[in-house]
């Protein structure tokens, strides 16, 4: 049982807990003001008629446009929103992706991106069973806000058992949400299978739930998003400072009084809100894309969780703009796979291109990282070569020894093409010199950085050798690996520690045979 | 039970067969996802392979099977790859990647099979459904007997995979619980990885389109899951899940027959319903499995924490006797030390009563002879561990206490002879109570043992 608590501790602290992810103080306010609007917005969205709306073009609609690129009328209507329906469509699923964004941000960074492909198969049951009641008891089944209330109550009994499974059992999470998912949805399936043969009514409408009808929205869909979409967005924005501490440590919230078990119901209240509305809208397996991808896109831009959101909600609005236009422009490219289509771009573009964790950029660090080691293994080589052979280092100023290319093969296991590269890249820096056929020598600069180098390579040594009680033969691969990353601070804490003072004692010898450790270099004239 | 009056082995035979077959097919790979905390594959990969099938019959021009199972068998891999690689090159949770991939795949698909849709009926709804109702419908001749071709394909991917388990055992299981075990030993884990997610991929596709991709996703997770909640062994893990799988696509089938017939309709759809009965069982595996069962622990647990304040009850008795007192203790006075409830501890005085340990004159307690018998030794327990710790353990003595009432409930005489001796038999306890000495006659009676 033990086992089992580290190790899930471990896989919760692994992530970007420890990460520099602080909490916006100054922002508070503002995301109070914010949540405050987006409430006032959602309730007049909900409620309001529809305000300035054009007349309904009847003659034009989304599915039977045949043209095959459009026109530049048709690029402006779509763009500026002047068809109707294009407009209740790209305003549904901008307001759709951006709530699901923020929401799936949350559930993103508390490993449960998947949360949201459970829920919304789970809530197939419910939407066939309220079907069959309604119209059973003699009501109209295809009414949506019993369709919602039956999806709701099922989808909520889907977390319900995850977290039941998760807690109760020694199951990990991924069956938990594998079995709620495969077993609402089959029990979904069947029920269908039985409202297929009812004499009232057909399952025709039903099927919108599984795979969307996002070009044939209406005001009402549009509506009902928006109201949605800004209650998540402001319980997302009302609830920030505790949403954040639950994502990052569950464990210190609770111990600082918050209420981890309701905010965990609330979040997954807001992902089961989130789907079911978007299930109609997008369909089932799009409405997961959403909650997913626009979350883990923003991941690569930022290591702060209010821009995280932001981030997310931005992007998961720009998908849905550009699809749900992209859908309506072409006629034969489906809304709700154009949508994800666009956000999958955004991933892509984000997880290459992105400012924080982007491939790119940790690409771009490691070969600035493999550079500087390569440079200063070399500049160390270039000073212990002549060391080792002379005996002594000459002065920097007047005559630095040259080394010959084969020598300074034999220091490291790199091709000759890797040094040259490398002698190459400091001779343009002005640290080498070449001293013609095959032969270079430190400059002035060069003379200085190796000194320094080796002087905090053998310090290191003598550290391990005297404080780490490490053999001498063994501790020149560990200092190799170290000596990259010692801090100025670091070099002085050993300094006193080995009592090198830095003037007097100067460079400290090797501690493992070189020839002439007897002799002790000057002490550059900046050792840092 | 009237449905099943309908019930023809010719239609209803086949039908079974072939969830049997896909049923056992995906459980054997199934155990191994679950094991490896990918139980999400399934479900990943069978929505996933949509723009294969749409590429293999744009390529092919045609709805042959072979170019749309290897188009799909392809897409299904890659999916699996792609979640690797943007886990390990993006650093993306596991889950996240997954969802990522499958719904963009997913997504590419249903533009690409809108492109095809004038040519061609490929329904999505086909793929998430299938139909095995169809399946005795769609035969091939094989040696003259009329074998429905889904039957035919699936006991060829159950065979696959039950000879890859059974020939790559031994690796699968060091390489799914242990991955740098297996690679010291010799073989790389990621072929494993990748085998069995050719396999898996191979059989979602293979399911798919006969029995709908439900039924493969559930017994991907369910009859594993439940099979590891009734054992801890793997091989058995896997014998059980292929039997409860087995069990759940028969149950399925019947299920789909009968229930609806009960609310006054007709059948209903079967991948579904073995979906809804793999389901049922594992609940009750959850609920009463042997050892992991949730129910089967809270009784243990119940059970325990019952002897534990019945004994307690007999030793509060004991001291309140050794202070001097001679009339008992009341119930309310034993529920007030004790902390427990009302109920519970009238219970636990009745359960006491009945077992001749403790006598009730009024609302007085008392304990009777073989009730002190009990209570000594416990009590020794109790002093004879504070002793221990104090001397052995260097435990401070305020601190003893709680430690010693916990170590009570479970030290027998045996034990109580070596604390004896390891102690020098002492006389008093470091409080400087008496510690008494062992009952005469023979071991621990009664409730201890319980």
């Amino acid at each position: 049982m033990n086992v089992v608590n580290a190790d899930e501790r471990r896989q919760r602290a692994l992530p970007p807990v420890r990460g520099p992810m602080r909490a916006e103080r100054s922002g508070r306010g503002l995301w109070h003001c914010a949540a405050v609007v987006s409430i006032a917005l959602g309730l007049w969205l909900a409620s309001g008629d529809e305000c300035g709306a054009e007349p309904v073009d009847t003659h034009r609609t989304i599915t039977d446009r045949s043209v095959e690129w459009p026109t530049g009328k048709q690029w402006s209507r779509v763009l500026l929103l002047k068809d109707y329906n294009s407009r209740v469509v790209i305003v549904g699923t901008t307001l759709l992706g951006c709530a699901a964004g923020m929401v799936g941000s949350f559930t993103l960074l508390r490993r449960r991106a998947l949360m949201g492909d459970a829920l919304s198969h789970a809530a197939l049951p419910g939407i066939a069973l309220a079907f069959i009641v309604a119209t059973v008891l003699g009501g109209d089944g295809k009414s949506l806000p019993i369709l919602l209330g039956g999806a709701t109550v099922s989808g909520l009994l889907g977390v319900g058992a995850i977290l039941l499974i998760r807690n109760l059992t020694r199951l990990k999470e991924d069956a938990a949400l594998g079995i709620v998912l495969s077993v609402f949805f089959g029990a979904g399936v069947a029920l269908m299978g039985v409202i297929q043969q009812m004499e009232t009514g057909h399952a025709a409408g039903l099927e919108a739930f599984i795979y969307g009808k996002t070009a044939s929205m209406g005001a009402g869909d549009a509506r009902l998003i928006g109201g949605a979409a800004f209650f998540c967005v402001a319980v997302c924005l009302l609830l920030m400072k505790e949403l954040k501490l639950l994502c990052f440590d569950e464990e210190f919230a609770g111990s600082r009084g918050m209420p981890v078990l309701r905010l965990d119901m609330a979040l997954m209240g807001l992902v089961v809100l989130v789907s079911i509305i978007g299930l109609q809208a997008v369909g089932l397996v799009l409405m997961v894309a959403l909650l997913v991808i626009p979350a883990a896109a923003a991941r690569f831009w930022t290591e702060r969780m209010g821009r995280m959101v932001l981030i997310a909600a931005v992007l998961g609005a720009a998908g849905g703009m550009l699809g749900a236009a992209t859908s309506a422009l072409f006629s034969k490219l489906p809304s709700g796979a154009m949508i994800v289509l666009v956000c999958a771009l955004f991933f892509v573009a984000s997880m290459f291109a992105g400012s924080a964790r982007g491939v790119l950029l940790r690409w771009w660090r490691r070969i600035r990282l493999n550079r500087g080691v390569d440079r200063q293994h070399l500049l160390r080589a270039m000073y212990e070569i002549p060391e080792f052979s002379a005996g002594e280092m000459p002065d920097a100023t007047d005559s630095p020894a040259a080394v010959s290319v084969g020598d300074l093969l034999t220091m490291r296991s790199w091709s000759r093409r890797r040094l040259r590269r490398e002698i190459r890249r400091a001779v343009r820096e002005n640290l080498l010199r070449r001293c013609g056929d095959d032969r270079v020598g430190l400059t002035g600069a060069g003379f200085e950085q190796a000194a320094r180098l080796t002087r905090q390579h053998r310090l290191w040594e003598l550290y391990l050798i005297t404080h780490a009680e490490i053999a001498p033969s063994r501790v020149d691969r560990d200092a190799d690996a170290i000596e990259h990353v010692l801090e100025p601070e670091v070099v002085a804490e050993l300094e006193r520690l080995l009592e090198q003072g830095r003037g007097a004692a100067g460079l400290p010898a090797s501690p493992h045979g070189l020839a002439g450790s007897t002799a002790s270099p000057p002490a550059p004239a900046e050792a840092k | 039970m009237s449905a099943l009056s309908g019930w023809s082995w010719a239609l209803d035979g086949w039908i079974v067969a072939a969830g049997v077959l896909c049923a056992v097919a995906s459980t054997l790979l199934g155990n191994f996802l679950v094991l490896r905390k990918m139980s999400m594959l399934g479900d990943a990969i069978t929505h996933a392979i949509l723009p294969g099938l749409a590429v293999a019959f744009f390529l092919s021009d045609s709805r042959s099977s072979i170019p749309m199972f290897l188009g799909a068998v392809i897409v299904g891999v890659l999916t699996a790859m792609f979640t690797e690689w943007i886990r390990g090159i993006g650093k993306v949770d596991e889950g996240a990647s997954m969802g990522v991939v499958f719904t963009s795949l997913f997504a590419l698909g249903l533009v690409m099979i809108v492109q095809a849709a004038d040519h061609v009926d490929l329904d999505p709804g086909c793929v998430l459904y299938g139909a095995i109702e169809l399946t005795p419908l769609d035969t091939w001749d094989i040696a003259g007997y009329e074998i429905p071709r889904a039957v035919a394909t699936l006991s060829i991917v159950a065979t696959i995979n039950l000879l890859f388990v059974v020939l790559f055992l031994k690796e699968l299981k060091i390489s799914s619980f242990d991955p740098a075990l297996a690679t010291t030993a010799g073989f790389h884990a990621g072929w494993m990885h990748y085998m069995l997610m050719v396999l898996v991929a191979v059989t979602a596709v293979a399911s798919f389109e006969s029995v709908g991709n439900i039924l493969v996703v559930a017994m991907f997770v369910v009859p594993p899951a439940a099979a590891y909640m009734l054992t801890d062994r793997l091989s058995w893990m896997l014998v059980i899940s292929v039997v409860l799988a087995g069990l759940s696509a028969v149950l399925g089938h019947v299920g789909a027959l009968v229930v609806p017939e009960a609310f006054g309709y007709r059948s209903t759809t079967t991948a579904g319903m073995m979906a809804v009965a793999a389901g049922a069982i594992f609940v009750l595996a959850a609920a009463f499995g042997p050892r992991h069962g949730v129910v089967v622990r809270m009784a243990r647990q119940r059970m325990l924490s019952w002897r534990i304040l019945a004994e307690d009850v007999i030793a509060l008795l004991y001291r309140s006797e050794e202070q001097g007192g001679t009339t008992g203790l009341s119930r309310a006075e034993l529920q007030l030390r004790l902390l427990s409830s009302r109920t519970w501890t009238e219970l636990v005085l009745a359960w006491l009563r009945l077992r001749d340990m403790v006598t009730r004159s009024g609302d007085r307690h008392r304990l009777t002879e073989q009730g002190m018998a009990l209570a000594t030794e416990l009590v020794r327990s109790h002093r004879l561990w504070e002793e221990y710790l104090v001397s052995r353990a260097g435990v401070t003595v305020e601190r003893t206490h709680e430690k010693a009432e916990q170590l009570e409930h479970f030290t027998d005489s045996r034990l109580r002879g070596r604390l004896d001796e390891e102690t020098q038999t002492p006389r008093v306890d470091p409080h400087g109570k008496a510690i008494p000495s062992e009952p005469a006659g023979k071991g621990p009676v009664g409730s201890a043992s319980e």
